[in-house]
């Protein structure tokens, strides 16, 4: 059944009760064609283009929770393509075009909103890498604009402009950039993959994954065991355990992240507006809350909550650039598991195990890039080639050193992304 | 989270710089080939429970530590001088 204006009104008539859930709850089968390992965005995006662009239906979704529960409900819903490096620019630039045809190909209302994000600069460096940064982006067929002091004040008056430490020099302003909401992204794809006729499983953790002579043959489950001749990992922070399960050691590194929200507020921020010296962020939902958040904790955690030197550091930072902030009351606060990799660039490739693929390694930007994520690793997965805005995730770059995707030029190394 | 420093008692986390996984004490030889230096720069047990990583007690006293600690509840069970480790 089909989302329409007309729908919404004709059940607001009629008492809400026309609608059902959205997707189905099945028993697992013993055998399907592939199987996806985690139904957070990525994995249930998979599942939907490998029934819509490949023709693959006999196929389930595993989730240990349930449906929207892990990081796809949990993150700070940024939606962007300002990247600079060949192989991340022109796979962001992919994902953020699905972005803006999800909703009528999915039917649902994912409230994405194109509000435009700004990333703040301080100093003369910073503007000519901010510039080049944006030629990149532009070069790439994606929108900037530079702009200068004037141009951040008009359309974000309420930042500290003359900060002693960090005076506002300006801003690279990125149209298209936004935010969406998170759990509808997930619904949307479960549902879709699930008219499709994706089994979408819940509480079903897998437990083992079956190899016999180096070829993949199906996994245990906590439900039984399911027999499969293609299978497919996308787990974020649980990559480690999961890969394990195979034999593998991955270069990832599970660190948290926290995140912030304020009660409801009036609207008062209408952009997305990114600090870097502060490793600070910003947006206001649609119920009116201020979402936030900054850098790692910088240790490894799967604890999904962290401490209280982060918390501060957030806070001193939106203190910084917002000084208004200080009136907001902090509603909650939260942590993620991050699945970090040495260069702070993802993974999408087959694995030494035949049948055995690999999505990982989203560090603490994966949710921009679901549908591109999905697509890709759909393409591989079906195809056995990789697809080509995504040709540049080798699991083989740290290695070899061929390849390596430093987007902060730091280094290809855990502690420094 | 407090961490015990075996000079300076139980600081805060604040004092301490996380370098990472304590495998960094375990160098291959230059020659041992890519697969072990793949294994020590990037490949990780990334463990959900107890593991032991490297702190380096910055604001202190300057010791390397090695730290046994949960990475679900953030405890941390032990710590030794990275030095007596090595050893």
């Amino acid at each position: 059944m089909g989302y329409s204006g007309f729908r919404v009104i004709k059940e607001g008539l009629f008492g809400q009760k026309g609608w059902k859930p959205v997707w189905r709850d099945p028993d697992p089968k013993p055998e399907y064609d592939a199987l996806i390992i985690g139904g957070g965005g990525h994995g249930l995006a998979t599942a939907y283009y490998l029934a819509k662009e490949h023709g693959l239906t006999n196929i389930a979704v595993l989730e240990k929770g349930y449906i929207g529960g892990g990081n796809v409900g949990r993150n700070t819903t940024i939606v962007r393509a300002n990247y600079f490096l060949p192989g991340n620019s022109e796979f962001y630039s992919y994902s953020l075009k699905l972005w803006e045809g999800m909703e009528q190909d999915l039917n649902y209302n994912v409230m994405h909103s194109q509000r435009g994000l700004i990333n703040l600069f301080h100093s003369d460096g910073q503007r000519d890498a901010f510039a080049r940064r944006g030629n990149a982006m532009i070069n790439q067929g994606d929108d900037a604009v530079l702009l200068d002091t004037a141009g951040v004040r008009k359309i974000l008056p309420y930042l500290d402009f003359e900060n002693g430490r960090f005076p506002i020099y300006g801003g690279l302003y990125h149209p298209r950039g936004g935010t969406a909401r998170h759990d509808a992204v997930a619904w949307g794809y479960a549902r879709g993959a699930d008219r499709r006729g994706v089994d979408i499983i819940q509480n079903c953790e897998v437990t083992g994954i079956d190899v016999e002579g180096g070829v993949v043959t199906g996994v245990q489950t906590t439900r039984g065991a399911i027999r499969a001749g293609k299978v497919g990992i996308v787990v974020a922070g649980r990559s480690g355990q999961v890969a394990a399960m195979a034999g593998m050691r991955l270069p990832i590194e599970s660190h948290v992240l926290q995140a912030f929200v304020t009660e409801g507020l009036k609207p008062c921020i209408d952009h997305v507006v990114s600090f870097g010296m502060g490793h600070f962020y910003i947006s206001q939902s649609d119920k009116g809350g201020l979402v936030f958040g900054g850098d790692l904790d910088f240790y490894a955690s799967y604890a999904a909550r962290g401490n209280l030197p982060m918390k501060e550091h957030v806070m001193e930072a939106a203190m910084t650039l917002m000084p208004m902030i200080g009136k907001a009351r902090v509603l909650r606060s939260w942590g993620g598991i991050m699945d970090m990799t040495p260069d702070g660039s993802p993974i999408i490739d087959k694995t030494p195990v035949d049948g055995l693929f690999l999505d990982c390694g989203w560090c603490y930007g994966g949710f921009k890039a679901v549908p591109g994520s999905g697509f890709s690793f759909a393409h591989l997965m079906a195809t056995g080639r990789h697809h080509e805005p995504a040709a540049g995730f080798r699991l083989d770059r740290f290695r070899d050193g061929v390849g390596l995707m430093d987007e902060e030029g730091t280094g290809s190394q855990h502690n420094l992304h | 989270m407090r961490i015990t420093c075996p000079h300076c008692g139980e600081r805060d986390r604040r004092e301490f710089y996380y370098q990472g996984d304590a495998v960094a004490l375990a160098r291959p030889a230059p020659d041992a080939g890519a697969q072990a230096w793949d294994d020590y720069l990037h490949n990780r047990d990334n463990p959900a429970g107890d593991t032991q990583d490297l702190w380096f007690h910055e604001a202190g006293c300057g010791a390397w530590i090695v730290v046994t600690r949960n990475t679900v509840t953030h405890a941390v069970a032990d710590t030794k001088l990275a030095a007596m480790v090595k050893r």
